[in-house]
This record gives C-alpha cells, structure tokens and sequence, in this order.
C-alpha cells in the first residue's frame, strides 16, 4: 500500500487515488489527419515496463486532481511526483 | 496413564488457578498462563493429530506460531467451530474445547492410517499424476478427494464474534518484544519517536526471558533477571505503547504494516461476551525495526516425526517458562551448543537427560563440558538412523557418521527415551522482512538468509538480522539505532556483557540412515507431509526453480509456510543439484505471516455495512408501497409495485399499460447529474458528445450520446441548456462517477485551457418522471400558472417553476415514448414531489413504475439502454444512431476511431429487433443466435440484448446484436435453446409508435 505524496494535498495512503496507466501520451491535435497505423499507435500502444515508469494517477478520493507519478516498477519505489504540464525530471 | 509432569514453579503461572479444559472429550487440568500445548504436554499427551497426507500421528513440535503439527479445531461440534488453530498459541481458559484435526474416526484409531502403509503409491505429485486422467473421472477423483482432504471443519453458521479495525501512525513500530525489540523501543522512545511495540506472546521478553545459561552475564545478572528488570523500566516510558498478543500478518510496501491483536480469546465464554474479539490494526510506521528473532530448524532423519519428537529450544521453554517436562527419558539431536542449554535445563531440575548425539566431532566449549561434568553422555559425530514407536517415541537408533556427512558406518546402537530434543541451528525470521519487498542475501558462512537491500526505512536487529550472540546483539542493535534514529547515546553504550557462547555448527541438510532413502521417511514438511525422498524425484524429474519443486512436492504449503522446513528443503535441492543455496534463492513468503480469521479482515463491514448503498429521496415512499427493489450500483431502485400477490411479470404487464394509457410515475432521481459552467462548456460539450451543442438555444434539451477514444458507446443522458454559460448534464445511473471522472480528466490533461467546470449534483436533486398521456393535466393540477402548451414548452425543453414555495426544474423530454415531464427538486423536498404527483394523479389512476417497467417501455420504442444492448464493443454505427454522429464537427472524442478500418468493417455486429413467430414466446436475454440449425459447429451471430413480452403490442420483442444485422431486415433466424429451436424474424428496434406521435398525444 502506497504512501503518495499528492502535489496538492501532501502524503495519503494509496486507497484514496487511481492509477491512470502512462503519463506524457498526448491526445493527437488532428486526429483526422492520421493514418490508421498512427491512430493505433496513440490509442492503443502503451509500455509495460519492469524499473522507471512515468504513470498517471489522479487523487480521486481527495481532492480529484491529476499528476504525474515516476515510479520503479520493480520495487514500487516512487522516484518523483510532479503536476501535469510539468516537465519530467531528468531520469 | 496420566501422569504430571509439572516440574518446578514458574513465575510465569499460577499454581493457584486451576483450569480444567477437554481435549477431544476428555477433560484435563492446566493452570492459569498455560498454552493448550504445555497443559497437554503437562498431562504427558503429545499425539494431538494426524498429518495431512499420511495420516501419521503427530506430536506437539515447537511452542509458538511456526507449529506445524498441533493444529486443533476449537470448539469441536459447534456451529462457530474454528479450525486450523495452533495448539502452542492458545492460552486455556475454563470451559475450552478443542479436538484433534485430520482423522476419523479418532486421533487413537485414524481410517486414513492405511495411506501411511501405502506410501510407496503416494509420491510427489501424485495428486497431480493420478487424477488427470482420463478426464470422465474426475467426479470420481473429486469424491475421493473431498473425502479425505481439508484440514479442519469450517463452521457451519455466521460469525457471531465482533471484529474491529484501528489505523495507527507512528514514528517507530518494533515487531517483537525479545531482547532486541525491548531494548529498541525504550531507546525510540526515550529519544522522543512515538513507538509502538507489539508481540504476538502474552509475556514479553521472548526467549530471553527464560534464558538462565550461567555462562552469559549482562551486568553480572543472568540474561533473565536483567531483562525483567528492563521490561519494568519499559511500562513507564512515555511516548510508548506496548501492545501483546498482536500478531503483525502482513508487512507492505512504505511500512504499511497489518498486525491482528487478540482481545478476548484467552478468556473464558462469560468474559468474552459484548466485547471485541480481534482487531485489525493497519499500522504506518515511519520506521520499523524487525526484531523478529529466528526459528529453530530440525534435523531431517528417518522417522523425525514421531510424537514426542520435538525443538530442544521448544523442550526448554516448556521447562523453564511453563515448569513442564516433556518426557522424563530425554534424548537431544544436533549439529550446535544450543541442545546443551536445553539438556542443563532439564538436568537443573531434575529430569532425566540420557544422552546427546551431536554430529559435530567435538566441542570446547564451557556449557558442553558442563553438560560432560553432570554425567550427560554425549556421542559425537553420531547420527540418529531410525525412530521407533508409533503414537509416542520409545527409541531411538544411532550410527556413526562418515566424514562426509553422507552415509554411516559401524554398529547401531539403540537407546530407549520418551522426548527427543532436536537442534538444527537458527533460521532468522525474515518473513515479514521479504513481504516488504526487501532482498535477501545467502551468508555461506552462516548458512541462512540475511537481510540485504531494504525497500523501505527499516531495520532488522537481532537474530533476525543475523546476530545470535548476546554481545553481538547488543552491540549491533547500538549501532544500528545510533545510525537508524540518528541518536548519539543510548543506555546500552555502558552494558557490560559476558558470554560464553560458540556458534559451530557443522550443517548437514539431509542426514544419511543405514537404509536407503527410498526406505526412510525424513520429514521436510510435517504438515503437507513432504519428505527429502519427495524433493530428489521431483528434482530428477526435472523441475529446477524453487518455487516449481515447492507446488510440486506441496512443500511449505501448509498454514504455517513450511516455516520450519523451508531451509532443509532448500539446502537439499541445492545439494542434489549441485548448486549454492545463494543461486537458489527463496521461495516467496506471503502474507499472512500466521492465519487471519475473515472476522478480522472484514472488521465491521459485515452485513448491510458490506458496501455502502444509497437510496433515494422516495425511497420510504416505495417501502411503504410494498416496492420490491432492484441494485443498480450502489442505488436501490424501486423495480416492481407488486399489487395483491402479483409476480413481476404481471406487475410489469399493468404499470407498463397504464403508464401507456394514462399514467405512469418514476423515481428517476439516480441518474447521474454534472452540473456543467464556464465560458467554455459549449466547446467542452461539443468535444465530449457525438452531436452538435453550440446551437442549442437556452432552455433546450438534447439527447447526447459519449463515446471513447476507441469509438465505442460509453454513456448517453439528455443535456439542458440553463443559461449562455450554464448547462445540466444527465448521465446514466451506473456511469456517473466514471463520466464525471473521464470529463474531468479531460479538462485537466487534454484541454487545461478550456474554462469549464464540472460539479455532480446527483445528490442535490430528486427527480420524479411523469409519463403518459394524462400526464400533462396531472402536471397542470399541480402548477396551474405554468404554460404547458406545445407552443410554450414543447419536447425538449425546460422550464424552470414553482410547485406552492418549491423551486423545480421540469424538462419535457421522454424515454418512454409518452408525452412526459422530468420534474427536479432539491432532494429534501423528493418525498413531497411524489406525493404530490400521486394526489394529482388519483383521478387518472396514476401507476408508479419501477426500472422493469422503464426497460419495456423504452424497449418498445428501441431506445438503448447502455451497458445492456452496449458492451463496450458498440459504435453509435453499429447501434443504427448514424444520426447522431456530426459530419460537421471537426473532432471529437472518439471521432477518428469510427473511420478505422475496423469499425468500418460492414460485418460488425449491429442492433436489430427480433420478433418471434410465436408472438408468446419471450426470448432469454443472453441467448444466442444463428443462421443454420443443421450444421456444427455453427457460427454464433450475436446475441439477445433485451427481451420482454410487451403488453401494449401483444407479442415478445427484442432487441439484439446480429453480425451484418443491418442488412437482415425481415430474415429468419433461430435461437438455439436447450430444448428447442425458436425461430425469429429480423425486424426494425422501434416496435412502436415508430412516427413519435405519442409524444404530443
Ligand atoms: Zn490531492
């Protein structure tokens, strides 16, 4: 059970957010402009990865606000947390 | 024959409180302080139960929680029965009944005995080799197996105990109250940390407190005196909170840790009653330190199984703590010194102590020649080849070890004795230390696993961590608490420590027998029943990993973990193979360290505090009606208003006509509401919806359909225009919170420059849903002053009004197909609105329907109902709603999906009604659908979305998916069911009123 410091509430225990899947896949500007291939790509496409993951979560039971999240798959440590529309710390 | 074996007092019972207890039907005597382990042991019973496979008799084994033999039933017969209890944890108490576990038709005289003397037929995986095949009998297989499996009996009636649940944040939590953990705790707390300090014991001070080794002085006292002297310090230390009986059963990530704490167990019934009986605590700790301590390992020989076999460290807590001899012919096994303390125990107070195979070649140290000067004969470098006795222990034979440790030479010498001590050295407790997440590291030297990497911020002290010497416990623990808590002084910088204590070992996993193995039974499991033998053939079957060979021979599958036999089991695998134990790994220890009861884990929320439900501001109105009620999410909704003992049928069949032919009411007051502002909720709708929002006009309102980024259908509801900036959206019962959520992830990710926000005011407002055609004069009774004209408010509009003093929102829109308002009140006024509604409507025989009814109505018209005509795998294409998908707009969510080849795809499944050629038969929702009867295997078209009989047309619609359905219209089908073949005709899904005059009727 993570312990997840919200960038606007401070550390509340996992129960109370969502996880979102991956952080940083922008919604295409004109989708109509893209191939099917480049559509999946966006819809469909998302890593999985075993170490540094660069996830989504929303404080859902809290106060609703969505973040970023960096954390170590492999040992579930939480490397960064930061607003969306912030950059990613450097790995 | 029963005799007491009660030796010297202990401080740790009381003499003077007499308790009598039964144990499978007989009653015997115990004092206040014993276990139901050391009163039996007390009373000279050691056969307590049967293993698992075998059947064998087993004896008690250990005296704490990695027991994996004496698990009792307690409460035998009774509708709370309680199975899989540990015999060495349960303190007696007046009046308590337990039973033996795992025989029949008692633990004297078991059936399953026989299986024992059919073990050859009974290998590792034999379960699995024999019961595969052939597949036809496996109801055969599952009777015998159900027979003769199962450890215990559950009860048989609901838990009438009451269970709690605490969370507790502190800046330390210590697990374990032994030497390490005590010393710990005061100095956390000492130096200000808020601690918490739990023990799964009744007494603190774990092994220590009973540890009376003359050689080893702490401050010129014995180990015991001066820890008693600490443990009194300890109560009165501020900041500090000392909680026994507490068993942590879980340890995850961020030092969230699960711990139970037994409240009422130990006392007697009329104790017990009102209070709770077990708490679940939920523990967040900004450190923990584990002082765990270790466990004892056996030794693996033939026959090591026998009642009356048992942990030397086991036989000398029984002696020094609970004044108990567990046999009075006592022989010790091992490979270390730490069977000598236990035989001194024994020889201190009087018991006869024969003889000690040790099968090191030698030891110097002090406690051993002790144990040599009191006359204790000791064979060295001796193994113990075979056991003899069947419900107890009466002999043991020894031979002479090899140099190599792998076969025995010379003659067997047999020995006589009642108990047998073994002692295979320590494993450090690292359980909950690997739950954490945390990483092991093998120590050759040492021969166990140690903590290595920490996930989180803890530490383990003690013999948990690797330290088994008091002079090193103590010096370790000041460093790390120095280090850990960042303290400069700690009341153990000035303890003086004089020890005597040697640490060899020699270390041999599977001990050699004068027979073959295939001949021996050397015990790795006890309660599963596993032996070496088992762990060679699955290794020369060729299973490898760890875990692959634990599923295989079911070792350290049992409830307590294989707690005891893990590490032999291990060294054993990594011997046979020929690799390091380091290489090998462990397998993984899950939570719960010890078995939970589901009492505790489910605390308070048991019954109609399962899950939290919600109702209605009608909702007593509905009670009071004789409504019956339907769960749709967590909403109970009226579903029915059965008049006069009607079924559901026949009350659907009268509301849905009236509802048609006059007047109808529902409680629409669960759909999901988000009451949407901002300069920008135009733009926002206009990405959201399939359709065009920009041009509705103030007080409008308009069906809107959602879809998600992969183009599928995921809610729907109507939309009203309030005011320029102001819109109410309308979801669907079951998709509210999700929509609101998929709309403000939006809004903060995708379009954070939109000016837009969104409230659920699903709560705020009870809706009351007026159809039929009287329903315009029911609503004119009630608001005379209000314009009901076509011309003023025509379909699809709102108006807001007052109804006396009472404010509402009333929109004319219709998922009936009637003419009919939607009238919205701030909650509290919900019961009123209805009320109101149903004196107006007397004279019309207005008819309160439910969602049944609601279903049918909106079925007839071929009205979709997400979640149940959609699956998630649906476009607005595939439902025939072409007309609400905008060309025009440029994008929105979901559009660029509908344009993928496919979902383009002319074959996809697409919605249609069917009609049945029996006009009475009524289709089961789910069923399937196909084109030819006479082929197999047939190809499934779809599949039955809704089905009803309709009582305003006369005949069975439905509504279903059909591949290529689109293009079927008036083509037969057939719905395969078990017992006939239904044949059907592909029709359109509006089955009536299909012109939409009714809604101006
Ligand atoms: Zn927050």
């Amino acid at each position: 059970m993570f312990l997840i410091n919200c960038p606007y509430c401070g550390e509340r225990d996992q129960q109370e957010f969502k996880a979102g899947g991956e952080a940083h896949i922008e919604r295409p500007k004109q989708p109509t402009e893209l191939s099917d291939d480049e559509w999946a790509e966006y819809l469909f496409m998302r890593k999985n990865i075993k170490g540094v993951q660069f996830e989504r979560w929303n404080h859902t039971h809290g106060c609703r606000k969505w973040f970023n999240m960096v954390r170590d798959t492999s040992n579930d440590e939480i490397k960064a947390i930061y607003k969306m529309g912030e950059k990613p710390p450097s790995q | 024959m029963t005799k007491n074996l009660r030796v010297k007092s202990s401080e740790y019972i009381d003499e003077t409180n007499r308790i009598s207890f039964k144990f499978n039907g007989k009653t015997y005597h115990g004092f206040k302080g014993d276990t139901l382990a050391s009163a039996l042991l007390a009373n000279n019973v050691h056969l307590v139960g049967r293993s698992f496979k075998y059947h064998r008799p087993r004896g008690i084994m250990t005296s704490g929680s990695e027991e994996p033999n004496a698990i009792v039933q307690v409460n035998p017969g009774t509708n709370i029965t309680e199975p899989n209890v540990r015999a060495t944890e349960v303190e007696i108490y007046e009046g308590l009944e337990a039973s033996s576990q795992n025989c029949w038709p008692s633990v004297e005289f078991d059936i399953g005995g026989i299986n024992n003397f059919l073990s050859p037929f009974f290998p590792a995986g034999f379960y699995y080799k024999t019961f595969m095949w052939p597949a036809s009998f496996w109801e055969k297989y599952e009777f015998f197996i159900r027979h003769s499996a199962g450890l215990g009996k559950s009860p048989t009636s609901s838990d009438p105990d009451i269970y709690d649940h605490r969370n507790i944040h502190c800046d330390v939590l210590v697990v374990g109250a032994g030497i390490s953990g005590i010393l710990a705790a005061k100095n956390a707390a000492k130096n200000n940390f808020k601690t918490l300090i739990v023990d799964e014991k009744n007494e603190l001070g774990g092994s220590t407190i009973f540890e009376n080794n003359e050689f080893n002085k702490i401050d010129n006292k014995t180990p015991s005196e001066w820890l008693k002297k600490e443990i009194k310090e300890l109560k009165n230390i501020k900041n500090l909170e000392i909680k026994t009986r507490t068993s942590v059963a879980a340890y995850h990530q961020y030092n969230y840790l699960l711990a139970r704490e037994n409240l009422t167990d130990h006392l007697e019934a009329k104790d017990k009653t009102n209070k709770i009986r077990q708490r679940l605590l939920k523990i967040r700790a900004k450190k923990v330190i584990l002082a765990t301590g270790a466990l004892e390992r056996p030794l693996i020989f033939n026959n090591n199984d026998r009642p009356g076999i048992m942990l030397s460290s086991a036989i000398k807590k029984y002696s020094e703590f609970y004044g108990v001899a567990c046999g009075s012919k006592n022989i010790f096994f091992t490979n270390n010194d730490s069977a000598y303390e236990s035989a001194l125990s024994l020889y201190n107070k009087g018991i006869n102590v024969k003889a000690i195979i040790d099968i090191r070649e030698q030891s110097e140290s002090k406690i051993v020649k002790k144990v040599k000067e009191a006359g204790i004969k000791v064979y060295w470098s001796h193994t113990i080849v075979d056991t003899a006795g069947y419900k107890r222990l009466n002999g043991i034979s020894i031979m002479k070890l090899s140099n190599d440790g792998t076969s025995v030479t010379g003659s067997k010498i047999s020995i006589s004795c009642d108990c047998l001590g073994v002692a295979g050295g320590w494993t450090p407790a690292v359980h909950l230390y690997t739950q954490s997440g945390s990483k092991l590291k093998f120590d050759e030297e040492k021969q166990i696993f140690l903590p290595n990497q920490n996930t989180s911020k803890q530490i383990s002290v003690g013999s948990c961590g690797g330290d088994f010497k008091i002079d090193e416990i103590i010096k370790n623990l000041n460093q790390k608490l120095k280090d850990n808590l960042n303290i400069k002084e700690t009341d153990l910088d000035n303890i003086k420590v004089e020890i005597d204590q040697e640490n060899s070992k020699r270390n041999i996993w599977l001990l050699p027998s004068d027979k073959p193995l295939g001949k021996t039974k050397p015990f790795v499991d006890y309660q599963n029943d596993a032996t070496a033998k088992d762990i060679k053939l699955a290794l020369r079957e060729g299973f490898r990993s760890i875990e692959h060979v634990k599923r295989y021979t079911t070792t350290g599958m049992g409830t307590d973990q294989g707690k005891l036999g893990n590490m032999h089991a291990l060294g054993i695998i990594a011997d046979t193979a020929g690799v390091k134990m380091g290489e090998l790994g462990t397998t993984t220890f899950r939570p719960p360290y010890t078995p939970l009861t589901f009492g505790t884990i489910v605390g308070r929320n048991v019954g109609k505090f399962f899950d939290i439900f919600r109702r209605t501001p009608m909702n007593d109105w509905h009670v009071e009606n004789k409504a019956e009620f339907e769960n749709v999410g967590q909403w109970k909704r009226a579903w029915y208003y059965p008049i006069n003992g009607e079924t559901m049928h026949q009350a659907v069949q009268r509301e849905s006509k009236a509802a048609r032919e006059s007047a109808g009411i529902l409680d629409a007051s669960t759909l999901g509401k988000i009451d949407i502002q901002g300069s920008d909720a135009s733009e926002f709708l206009n990405r959201v919806y399939t359709n065009a929002w920009s041009k509705l006009a103030i007080g409008k309102c308009r069906y809107g359909l959602m879809l998600n980024e992969d183009g599928m259908v995921y809610d729907d509801g109507v939309t009203t225009r309030l005011g320029e900036n102001h819109y109410i959206m309308t979801t669907t019962t079951g998709g509210a919170a999700n929509v609101l959520g998929k709309l403000e992830d939006y809004l903060q990710t995708e379009w954070p420059e939109l000016d837009v926000y969104l409230t659920s005011v699903t709560d705020h407002y009870a809706t009351a849903s007026l159809c039929g055609p009287n329903s315009k004069k029911i609503l004119k009774k009630i608001i005379p002053d209000l314009d009901l004209s076509d011309e003023n408010f025509p379909h699809m509009s709102f108006k807001e009004a007052h109804i006396g003093n009472i404010q509402c929102r009333i929109m004319r829109i219709s998922f009936t197909g009637e003419h009919s308002y939607e009238i919205n009140v701030q909650a509290s006024y919900g019961k009123d609105l209805w009320e109101k509604c149903m004196e107006a409507g007397q004279e019309f025989n207005i008819t309160p329907y439910g969602t049944e009814t609601m279903h049918l109505l909106r079925a007839e018209k071929g009205f979709i109902i997400v979640g149940q005509d959609t699956d998630g795998t649906m476009t607005p294409i595939d439902l025939q709603m072409d007309w609400i998908v905008s060309k025009k707009k440029y994008d929105f969510i979901g559009k660029r999906s509908l344009y993928r080849s496919d979902t383009m795809r002319e074959d996809r499944k697409q919605l249609v009604g069917l009609l049945t050629e029996d006009p009475n038969e009524v289709l089961e929702e789910g069923a399937q659908i196909v084109s030819e009867l006479n082929k197999s295997p047939v190809e499934m078209l779809g599949h039955v979305t809704s089905s009803y009989f309709s009582p305003n047309l006369k005949k069975s619609i439905a509504l279903a998916v059909v591949r290529g359905g689109k293009d079927m219209m008036g083509k037969k089908l057939f719905v395969p069911m078990e017992n006939k073949n239904i044949n059907v005709t592909v029709a359109n899904p509006v089955f009536y009123d299909e012109k939409n005059e009714r809604l101006n009727a």
